[in-house]
């Protein structure tokens, strides 16, 4: 079994191999082909490997890659229950969107480039999951940081799209300086960067030592998922194509920060780690829900709900609810790259207009694409038996006995008020795009090929009946599966065999979904016939993202530009350069000096020679 | 009734005297000539010390040295009577196109 | 007894060669050469060197200083010192440094070793060309060899030098 699951992220590297160099001058249909076949291979690697699973981890070193001294790294793949759900969620999200894009971007000349991208995306993204070593994970990290700036700045002439994608490169950054310094104090308390011997031996960890290394980590997650306070980059990096929004930026390379603290979840067991992640999660569910209620860009409002689900995801986290987070990450790729992909539709119809102040009407010419978008919604807001509901619950669930059993009561408040709050912002959207009256109705809009609507339809099905892999009524399979990762954490529904629910959590379904039914029945009132009503006061706090932006722009953007500048100017120019041309110029004048040696008259040649054979003469004399 | 010492004194003297003749005279001819005296104070010291440590072997270098420094003579003369066609000098310091 | 025959000899060796390093014209230092090539071929006498001395009169004085002679008079020479100025500090610092030379090698040379006196010659076999002739031809016979060839490429050297160039038209170097 072991033998061929090195080759899961394999299939795509040669993808991008091969699209990168000769991509440009093979036909369409060949890149198609490579493009979505790299994946399929890897897709199907990956169910067998899933099928042929033995049930203990197994670990496939490729080959040693860092051997000094006592420190030592293996480029190794680590194949146990976590990963497996990663790759699968990960490969089948991934080749649905790759199947999308042949569709989506037919009509783009660097057709191969982007596949080409897309590849190394997938590449780097398995490699993430599914590397056995710390140092194994951060290549992936990295990877997939550099593909989301190749991506997000496809359109490298749009100014716009360069700055976003640059944008994304550099918060990403902070929370990768801090990840780095995480590695090293892990290493140093540790003495080895093994994921699972990492996680074995976390507990023999001092308090102060676990806390700095998770808080460390969690930074780095925070830049990468986009929480708090490193969110900036995820509405910018809309400028990219809508299918990259859907893989990258909702459905995989957003998790990778869940992904982490899954996989070292003893390492974030301290109570002070535990409050920061589910405080930060539930604020910047509620903070990013709110500002999709007053966005116009349906692709930023999309972005602004990510940010939101994922800091649901972080809660469960910090709850002590891993399952639950990581059942979320699954059943939120469905519904939330469902909605992407509706959203390309209507851009695909649309000529490129995203501004849902210029749509409306499409329910009737897009009736397939709106009816995915419906499902979408109903997935996100949470109304059962779809698949978001299932896993919503279960984190609220979670968030209540944690508030009974002594915690803080907030994650459950913010998670109850951010579901209102997504409810209304969902259904605005919807409203806006789908119904009313077309803002132009000069514009006829053509439904998606079928390239693009199977996919969907696939993704739609998916959200639908997701939420069964989690639900106790069909056994919760996924919980089930992943239960001997994460012990008791892994909270299997009682009907499906685990523990018997608290009395605090049966009253939290029901009122996560009134809560829901409410929020939805808000916004259809609010919105109806696309109506625009004022926020006030509320509104202007959103817009100004409750004074994130001012602080962005007024204090750290301006900080770090004078730290370039100053860093370009005096001592790069001035410093530097001045030491490299300075030996250079040193050489260069010993040079000529040593030159006016060669005088060209005999009699000085001879005069030296005879210098040199005194200095020997003496030399003797003198021994 | 000779020290062995004088000869050496003689040679090494002479030697040094064609040494800073071939470092201050101009005239090419004289620098060869100041050579040609350095070598016959180096023969006058292997034939010194020849005879001081009675091998005839000391004189074989003499031979071969005065054998070569015959055909030194001639090759460096005609390369001086060449380079005095092409440029009507034979100062020393007019040849100078190794000049760096 | 032969300090007697030594001093003199050595002297005019000495003469001659400030000789040949200071006279004005080359004639006089050619013939400066000479004197201090005859007097060391007195002072070869003196050391039982008799082959050698003759070897000295005949090749050295009797053909390398002929030939000087000849180039000399070929050149025209009419003054021997070139009137372009020379080489500053050149001669002051020759001076310097070849008395430094010279005193490093006395210190070199004079030792109790060397301060023994030449006692009584081997016999009187030795230096004659019999006893040269000898060792030249058994031990000494592949040097004997290769100095014949050197002086093949010395003739031929010379003769390719030393040819007067074919008229040749103007433009061709």
């Amino acid at each position: 079994m072991a033998s061929f699951a090195w080759t899961i992220p394999l299939w795509p590297l040669l993808g991008w191999l091969l699209l990168g160099t000769l991509g440009g001058r093979l036909p369409r249909r060949v890149v198609s082909l490579v493009g979505c076949g790299s994946v399929a291979l890897s897709f199907a690697a990956s169910l067998l490997a899933m099928l042929t699973f033995p049930g203990e981890p197994q670990t496939v070193q490729i080959f040693s890659w860092i051997a000094a001294g006592d420190f030592s790294v293996a480029a190794g793949l680590l194949l146990d229950r976590l990963s497996l759900v990663m790759v699968l969620v990960v490969g089948g999200v991934g080749l649905l969107i790759h199947i999308y894009s042949i569709g989506y971007m037919a009509g783009e000349r660097a057709y191969s480039r982007y596949f080409a991208y897309l590849n190394l995306f997938m590449a780097s993204m398995l490699l993430l999951v599914m590397g056995s070593s710390l140092l194994v994970l951060f290549v992936g990290w990295e990877g997939v940081g550099l593909c989301s700036y190749l991506l997000i700045g496809f359109w490298f002439d749009r100014e716009r799209a360069a700055n976003a994608g640059r944008k994304a490169f550099i918060v990403n950054r902070i929370g990768d300086a801090a990840f780095l310094v995480g590695i090293l104090v892990l290493w140093n308390a540790l003495g080895t960067l093994d994921l699972r011997t990492i996680a074995e031996r976390a507990s023999t960890l001092s308090a102060p030592v676990m806390l700095t290394a998770s808080l460390l980590l969690f930074v780095g997650a925070t830049g990468k998922s986009a929480q708090l306070p490193l969110y900036t980059w995820l509405p910018d990096a809309m400028e990219g194509p809508t299918p990259v929004s859907a893989l990258i930026h909702a459905a995989t390379m957003v998790t990778a920060g869940v992904y982490l603290i899954a996989r070292l979840f003893p390492l974030f067991t301290h109570p002070i780690t535990l409050l920061v992640i589910s405080t930060v999660g539930a604020l910047t569910a509620l903070f990013a829900a709110t500002i999709a209620l007053v966005e116009w860009d349906l692709k930023r409002v999309l972005a602004y709900s990510t940010i939101s689900q994922l800091g649901y995801m972080f809660l469960a986290m910090g709850v002590l609810a891993p399952a639950a987070g990581l059942f979320h990450l699954t059943t939120h790729a469905f519904f939330k790259s469902l909605l992407f992909l509706a959203a390309g539709s209507v851009m695909h119809a649309m000529h490129d207009v995203i501004d849902m102040r210029r749509l409306g009407g499409l329910a009737g010419p897009l009736r397939y694409t709106a009816v995915a978008f419906a499902i979408g919604a109903l997935a996100l807001v949470g109304i059962p038996p779809l698949a978001g509901a299932v896993s919503k619950d279960m984190i609220l669930e979670r968030a209540a006995e944690h508030a009974a059993a002594g915690g803080s009561v907030l994650p459950l408040l913010l998670g109850l008020l951010t579901a209102l709050v997504t409810s209304v912002y969902i259904t605005r959207a919807a409203l806006h795009t789908f119904l009313g009256r077309p803002a132009d109705p000069q514009t006829h809009p053509h439904e998606a090929p079928p390239v693009m609507a199977r996919p969907m339809g696939i993704l739609a099905l998916l959200a639908v009946f997701g939420g069964l892999l989690g639900a106790g009524l069909a056994g919760a399979p996924l919980l089930r599966f992943l239960a001997p990762q994460f012990g008791e954490a892994a909270h299997v529904p009682a009907a499906a065999g685990g523990a018997a629910p608290t009395s605090v959590a049966t009253i939290t379904s029901p009122l996560a979904i009134i809560v829901a039914v409410a929020g939805v029945v808000v916004g259809l009132v609010a919105y109806r016939g696309r109506r625009d009503p004022d926020l006030g006061m509320w509104g202007r706090l959103a817009r100004s993202h409750f004074g994130f932006i001012h602080l962005y722009d007024g204090v750290f953007v301006p900080i770090a530009k004078r730290l370039a500048w100053t860093l370009a100017g005096p001592v790069d120019l001035g410093v530097i350069d001045r030491a490299v041309n300075g030996v250079g110029a040193l050489l260069a004048g010993g040079a000529r000096g040593l030159r006016r040696l060669q005088t060209g008259y005999v009699r000085h040649y001879a005069a030296i020679i005879l210098l040199g054979t005194i200095l020997i003469l003496a030399y003797w004399v003198i021994r | 009734m000779v020290p062995l010492a004088y000869y050496l004194v003689l040679s090494a003297v002479l030697f040094s005297v064609g040494m800073t003749g071939v470092l201050v005279r101009r005239n090419a001819l004289i620098v060869f000539m100041s050579i040609e005296l350095m070598l016959n104070s180096v023969n006058l010291t292997f034939v010194a010390l020849s005879r001081s440590l009675s091998s005839i072997d000391g004189q074989l270098a003499v031979f071969f040295t005065i054998v070569v420094a015959g055909v030194e003579v001639v090759v460096g003369l005609a390369i001086i009577v060449e380079i005095f066609r092409s440029r009507a000098s034979v100062n020393v310091d007019d040849v100078d196109l190794l000049r760096g | 007894m032969e300090l007697i025959l030594f001093i003199p000899a050595a002297a005019l060796a000495l003469a001659g060669a400030v000789g040949v390093i200071a006279s004005r014209r080359a004639i006089h230092s050619a013939l400066s050469l000479l004197l201090v090539l005859s007097a060391l071929a007195v002072l070869y006498l003196l050391l039982e060197a008799q082959f050698i001395a003759v070897l000295q009169v005949i090749i050295y004085a009797g053909a390398i200083v002929v030939l000087f002679l000849f180039v000399i008079m070929l050149l025209h020479m009419a003054t021997g010192e070139p009137t372009v100025g020379g080489l500053r500090a050149q001669r002051a610092a020759a001076v310097v440094v070849g008395a430094l030379f010279l005193a490093g090698l006395l210190v070199v040379l004079v030792r109790p070793q060397t301060a023994a006196v030449l006692v009584v010659g081997p016999g009187p076999a030795f230096g004659t060309a019999e006893a040269v002739g000898r060792a030249l031809f058994t031990r000494f016979l592949l040097p004997f060899e290769l100095a014949s060839v050197i002086l093949l490429v010395g003739i031929i050297a010379a003769v390719t030098l030393g040819k007067a160039r074919p008229p040749e038209g103007r433009g061709v170097s």
